[in-house]
């Protein structure tokens, strides 16, 4: 992340993200698959790694082998098959959503990971409860737990969608866009940007 | 610094000649307020606690004694409002964030000057 500044003085964070250039692997239609959809991908990766079937199935749209790979249903574009989609679609200013994983926080306990405030004060005798979950199932009644009660466990590495960041700036040359605020995941990871 | 950053930061932030200063140095800092819709330049003048940060976030905190009580500002390096900044005393100090200078004051407080 980084952050820039307006001319009157007020600084905004911001993120960059390497937005492609994605190429277009595959072309699904109507007509031969029941939907229509287009297949980017992104990013290279050696041939060595690469299976026979990724070799061949890159092949056909000309590109070597990509780490990955994403179907749109209904893309707004109209690609062919070896086209590239790259950073010109998006205009400085407009909104976009950005989809990524967030970051994995390990086994936490109620009050980070559902915002619970703990039991009881820090003092007057009380201990060992304050960051304790409270009750989750009255003894007479219900006399059970409830399904979907909140408890600790494993936090993070969800798919988080956020909503309303601004494109600030484009940088063709390098394929990046400046987006404001932040974006779920750690630095390098992979986000999906949505107009 | 992460080579996109860094590249983004070289586009988008100005230029700014500085003199290089340090915490422990005394320096001025001549600074843009708006007030009632006109442009002025206010100077604040103080102790550099500390300096953090790369690239466009970098900031430092100065610290001045107004009236007897305690002042501290954090100027980002690279905000449009900083006019100019001035090197007025180096300091000889042993470490890089000075935060035990808030709870002296007078004598002990202050910063033995650098001779060169």
């Amino acid at each position: 992340m980084t952050s820039i500044f307006s001319p009157d003085g007020k600084q905004t964070a911001c993120t960059i993200i390497e937005a492609g250039p994605n190429v277009v692997t595959q072309v699904k239609s109507k007509d031969t698959d029941g939907y229509s959809a287009l297949q980017l991908a992104f990013g290279d990766k050696k041939e060595k790694h690469a299976t026979k079937g990724d070799i061949n199935h890159f092949a056909k749209a000309q590109t070597a082998p990509k780490r990955f790979v994403k179907e749109f249903r209904d893309y707004s574009l109209d690609k062919n098959l070896g086209e590239t989609v790259t950073v010109d679609i998006f205009t400085e200013g407009e909104d976009v959503e950005v989809v990524g994983t967030s970051k994995g926080k390990g086994f936490q306990g109620v009050v980070k990971r559902h915002g619970f405030s703990g039991v009881g004060e820090q003092s007057h005798g009380q201990h060992d409860r304050q960051r304790a979950p409270g009750s989750v199932g009255g003894s007479s009644y219900p006399s059970r737990v409830f399904k979907g009660m909140r408890m600790a466990g494993r936090m993070g590495g969800d798919r988080v969608k956020v909503k309303g960041l601004k494109v600030v700036k484009i940088f063709p040359e390098k394929n990046y866009i400046l987006v404001t605020g932040s974006v779920p995941g750690h630095n390098g990871s992979i986000v999906l940007i949505q107009k | 610094m992460n080579a996109a950053v860094q590249f983004v930061h070289e586009q988008l932030s100005s230029k700014k000649e500085f003199p290089k200063f340090k915490a422990g140095d005394n320096i001025t800092v001549n600074y843009k307020i708006v007030e009632g819709g006109k442009e002025r330049i206010q100077s604040f003048r103080g102790d550099v606690l500390k300096t953090q940060g790369t690239g466009a976030t970098a900031t430092f905190t100065v610290r001045k004694i107004s009236d007897g009580i305690g002042v501290e500002r954090v100027f980002p390096f690279f905000s449009p409002n900083i006019d100019s900044v001035q090197l007025n005393k180096v300091g000889k100090v042993r470490r890089a964030r000075l935060f035990y200078l808030r709870e002296r004051s007078g004598k002990s407080a202050r910063i033995k000057e650098k001779r060169f």
